[in-house]
């Protein structure tokens, strides 16, 4: 949701970045405030999931140019660990498969960590216990996904899921959902993106990067943008998902570059 | 992978130092003479000298073995002093009258012993260098009629049972290092459990190697009679010395009708720089025989240390019904080279094996698991289950398998799983993204792979393996 006069929580200003040489974002720019969330949309390899693993800090990447501040303080200052305890949320689209580190212990170890950062108070495993069990609920998971191994053998569904109460025990100011609909029928999706809109709040925000209206039906978002070629080239409100649904992406691009003409 | 996790695995040895107690020490190099003086300042009875002099005559008619995967210059065995006791006080009895030099050494090594005695309730026979010099314990054990001594004391004062059953599990003629050992060890353990006795407390001993260029030959014997039942526990450390030290240890065991004895190792000895300059030489021989019926022997083992590990406890299953179990941690790190595994001799009808094997290896180490599983055509109705799962940390280690199997029957059950995975880049990455430091992350991968070994282990021990195991890898991944 918009309100006004809400503090800024990410700021990026005409950010470069490369992989292995090649340049992936050429000037990107996006602002995105508390309480509001953004859908970014665009073609395969138009640089969305590099922007989303730049901003939680892979190494595979590197930064060229720009600036990223989050909540007033230099992004590119921080470690990955750092970014994640200060609030930077990422929700993997391909979740990382841990084999042998069991769920609880893995979900307290990563609770307590960030709880520590923030000066509160750590969890016993039995409290811990209550309190992941009250969180599993939201997104209808059986308990015994917590004596699985993180993420081992887990279905494209549940996978999701994990990511999803990650984000709800973490409570991040910034939650970078990258593809989170893909791999997901169609019931999987209505109990994911539930359990992402209990967590949309005025304190914090939600950036969201798809291919595909079809998540945006259940997560309604405040702003689209439409993003080729490593730059944001067009920004609308949510009816502008349904357009690029029933138009594609063509004519953006067209229509950008005749304006960029137009203006020479 | 980022710096951060090279430099988590780069930590030098903590326990790099030389004691300054003076040593009694051999002439370098070894022919029957040199036995006969090292049987002669122990003392020994006229039969043990002809088991070492028949030992040595093996010797030097058999050849170092080159099948294990590993690689160093030759030993030159003449350049060995074969003899080295500090210099002998009156006999100790008790702790206080025990050299405070040698007990700032444990203390350095954080395991201040009196404390770990009174906290724990473990009996504690230091070995120091190759000759006991205080024995714990001794008393309360006594009353239950166990024995659990030096090696040199049984021989004074046990020479009926050392005589009945050294070399009857691992003869002196079994593999070239067992030969040398039999031919020139000094001291070791002696641990002998009567009939029916279960041990009330794990027994413990802390070797320590200390005089630059010894060779180290321990020889242990451990013999559980009918119903009884022990848990023996062996940590290692060792000084920082640049040339190499080799040492050749025999284990043997025993377990009659309905015997178990359960023998846990945490091996952290020198292993040689980041270069790989210096480091032990770790050639052991440790077997059980599992001579009776309903008998077990269990090995646990969780290997760090040591330039070069060849080692293969192993079981001979006997009796009917007997168990024999093999868990092993091997971790290696830069230069370090690990073949070990462990033999599974199913003799004895009905009898059942386990093996689980987890190798760690970073740096430019090579971990390798070699394993026999043998079934004799007697055997029937044998079983055995093997795991061997193999973690890589970096892009610079190895790691190798080499499963022997070996059935003469059929009606025996034989299982063999094997995986082989690794740290990656992602991992850590996820770790991170949800707060977890390198450091932390690399902790928890590695006591997850290593879980199934570890809670084998009696408590402390499980805790020390666990802080060592992070400690080695500290710096070894990013």
């Amino acid at each position: 949701m918009i309100y006004p006069d809400s503090k800024i929580v990410l700021e990026v200003r005409g950010l470069c970045a490369s992989v292995n040489g090649t340049e992936i974002l050429k000037g990107l720019d996006l602002t995105v405030r508390r309480g509001e969330v953004h859908a970014i949309m665009g073609p395969n390899g138009s640089g969305k999931s590099t922007f989303s693993k730049i901003l939680a800090g892979h190494s595979a990447y590197e930064v060229t140019g720009g600036t990223v501040m989050f909540e007033g303080q230099n992004l590119f200052d921080m470690e990955p660990e750092e970014r994640a305890r200060a609030g930077v949320f990422l929700a993997f689209q391909y979740p990382i498969e841990i084999p042998g580190v069991i769920n609880s212990q893995f979900l307290r170890l990563t609770y307590n960590t960030v709880q520590t950062h923030r000066g509160k108070e750590e969890l016993d495993p039995l409290e811990f216990d209550d309190y992941v069990r009250e969180k599993m609920k939201l997104l209808e998971m059986s308990p015994d996904f917590l004596e699985r191994s993180v993420n081992e053998g887990f279905s494209g569904g549940e996978k999701k899921r994990n990511e999803i109460l990650q984000m709800a025990m973490l409570d991040p100011r910034l939650a970078i959902l990258d593809e989170t609909d893909s791999g997901l029928d169609i019931d999987a999706l209505r109990i994911v993106a539930n359990g992402v809109n209990q967590l949309a709040g005025k304190d914090n925000a939600i950036v969201m990067v798809t291919h595909y209206q079809r998540l945006l039906n259940y997560i309604v978002p405040d702003y689209v943008h439409v993003m080729e070629a490593g730059r944001i080239i067009k920004t609308g409100g949510k009816e502008l998902a349904l357009e690029l649904e029933a138009r594609g992406y063509d004519w953006v691009g067209a229509e950008c570059k005749a304006a960029s003409e137009a203006a020479a | 992978m980022s710096a951060t996790l090279q430099n988590l695995v780069n930590q030098p040895y903590k326990h790099g130092f030389v004691t300054s107690i003076e040593s009694d020490v051999a002439p370098k190099g070894l022919n029957a003479d040199t036995i006969r003086m090292i049987s002669a300042k122990k003392k020994e009875p006229e039969w043990l000298l002809e088991f070492r002099l028949k030992s040595y005559e093996a010797w030097l008619k058999m050849e170092e073995p080159t099948w294990p995967n590993v690689h160093y210059p030759k030993i030159d065995f003449q350049e060995i002093s074969y003899y080295s006791a500090p210099k002998q006080k009156p006999k100790l009895k008790s702790m206080d009258e025990v050299d405070p030099e040698l007990l700032r050494t444990f203390e350095k090594l954080g395991v201040p012993l009196h404390e770990r005695m009174a906290l724990a309730g473990v009996a504690v026979d230091v070995i120091f260098d190759s000759v006991s010099v205080a024995t714990t314990y001794k008393d309360k054990l006594a009353e239950v009629g166990i024995i659990f001594c030096s090696m040199s004391e049984a021989v004074q004062d046990h020479p009926e049972l050392v005589q009945k059953y050294l070399g009857t599990v691992i003869p002196s003629t079994d593999n070239f290092y067992a030969a040398l050992n039999s031919a020139v060890f000094t001291d070791g353990s002696f641990c002998y459990i009567p009939k029916g006795v279960k041990c009330p407390m794990d027994l413990s001993t802390y070797f320590r190697i200390n005089t630059e260029e010894s060779g180290q030959f321990e020889r242990t014997l451990i013999v559980a009679e009918e119903g009884a039942s022990v848990s023996y526990l062996e940590g290692c450390t060792a000084p920082a010395f640049s040339s190499n030290q080799l040492h050749a240890a025999v284990v043997e065991l025993v377990a009659l009708d309905n015997a178990d004895i359960k023998y846990s190792t945490v091996q952290n000895w020198y292993a040689g720089d980041e270069k790989g300059v210096g480091g032990i030489y770790n050639f052991v021989t440790k077997r059980g025989l599992a001579k009776g019926v309903n008998s077990r022997i269990s090995w646990t083992q969780v290997e760090t240390g040591s330039a070069i590990t060849w080692k293969y406890p192993s079981c001979v299953l006997l009796g009917d019904n007997s168990v024999g179990e093999f868990y092993s941690v091997a971790v290696t790190n830069h230069y370090q080279q690990a073949d070990t595994g462990t033999k599974m001799i199913h003799i004895g009808k009905n009898t059942r094996s386990t093996i689980v094997s987890k190798g760690i290896s970073a740096g430019h180490s090579n971990n390798s698991y070699r394993g026999l599983v043998k079934v004799a055509p007697s055997a029937t109705g044998a079983r055995n289950y093997s795991q061997c799962d193999s973690m890589l940390v970096g892009h610079h280690s190895g790691a190798h398998t080499f499963p022997y199997i070996q059935v003469a029957n059929n009606c025996s059950q034989v299982e063999h799983e094997a995986s082989t995975s690794k740290i990656g880049e992602d991992q850590l990455f996820y770790f991170a993204q949800r707060g977890i430091d390198a450091e932390a992350a690399v902790s928890m991968i590695i006591n997850g792979f290593c879980k199934d070994v570890f809670q084998q282990l009696p408590m402390e021990f499980a805790v020390e393996a666990t802080a060592l195991l992070s400690f080695k890898l500290e710096g070894s991944v990013g």
